[in-house]
């Protein structure tokens, strides 16, 4: 078969496709960071995430977040179908700006937590989660 | 409106005045995230509790929006200021526009 110029722009197109696919998925991770951030830098300080180094179901995996003087806490999974995990609001009636939930995890993925603190910047920390059956359903 | 959803919260029945108390709270949920799919592999549409409060005597103690990636049956535990007798108040928001309601007084003592 002799290959046109067209047909060979089209399997250029679908290359891209597939390799552009897991490219996507960290950028709406960083679409998420940067909506939260409004593209100010990151640094690292004060903000501890405590996660589970193995979790064995990925349906509910504990977590916990704290930071002494955040204002917020974003809670992101990079390697769910969508980032977004959660987002905590710390108002003037809480003691510490600490909260612990139960988390879904796809599979095998960093998690990472970014703080914006009382001064109005931003502070991330991450921690890498081995799942072994993952909890997004078949 | 979502069926079975059951809230609980654990708080102190008392606390000195300025002590700062450790709140749990459980809300019965599927949370449906919306990545399923069913049987005949149509995706199970989501629905989940997208956003928690908590108030104490009208001030906001803890404010969370959620996403699908909340585990069924959500579960947040958080510490809130107790500067005088009053009452908690936990509201959750429902996808489907319902509003989950519960209270809990504390005395000093």
């Amino acid at each position: 078969m002799e290959m046109t110029r067209r047909d060979v722009m089209a399997a250029g197109a679908g290359a891209l496709l597939i390799a552009g696919l897991p490219v996507r998925v960290s950028a709406a991770t960083e679409d998420a960071i940067a909506a939260f951030t409004g593209g100010a830098e990151i640094g690292s300080g004060d903000i501890s995430l405590t996660a589970p180094e193995i979790a064995e179901n990925g349906n509910t995996v504990p977590i916990e977040v704290s930071s002494d003087t955040a204002a917020s806490i974003l809670v992101l999974a990079t390697g769910n179908p969508t980032p977004g995990v959660a987002q905590f609001n710390f108002g003037p009636g809480a003691a510490s700006r600490a909260a612990s939930t139960r988390i879904r995890l796809a599979g095998t993925q960093d998690v990472v937590a970014i703080a914006k603190l009382e001064d109005g910047s931003f502070v991330q920390a991450s921690s890498t989660v081995k799942v072994t059956i993952g909890g997004c359903g078949g | 409106m979502a069926s079975g959803v059951k809230p609980r919260v654990k708080v102190p029945k008392k606390a000195a005045a300025g002590d700062s108390i450790t709140i749990k709270t459980l809300i019965s949920h599927k949370m449906e995230s919306g990545q399923r799919k069913d049987k005949e592999g149509n995706a199970i549409p989501r629905s989940i509790i997208n956003r928690f409060t908590c108030e104490f005597n009208g001030e906001n103690v803890v404010d969370v929006t959620m996403e699908p990636a909340i585990s069924t049956n959500p579960y947040f535990e958080f510490e809130a200021k107790v500067p005088e007798a009053g009452e908690f108040k936990f509201t959750w928001y429902d996808d489907d526009g319902s509003v989950y309601e519960e209270t809990k007084a504390i005395a000093i003592g």
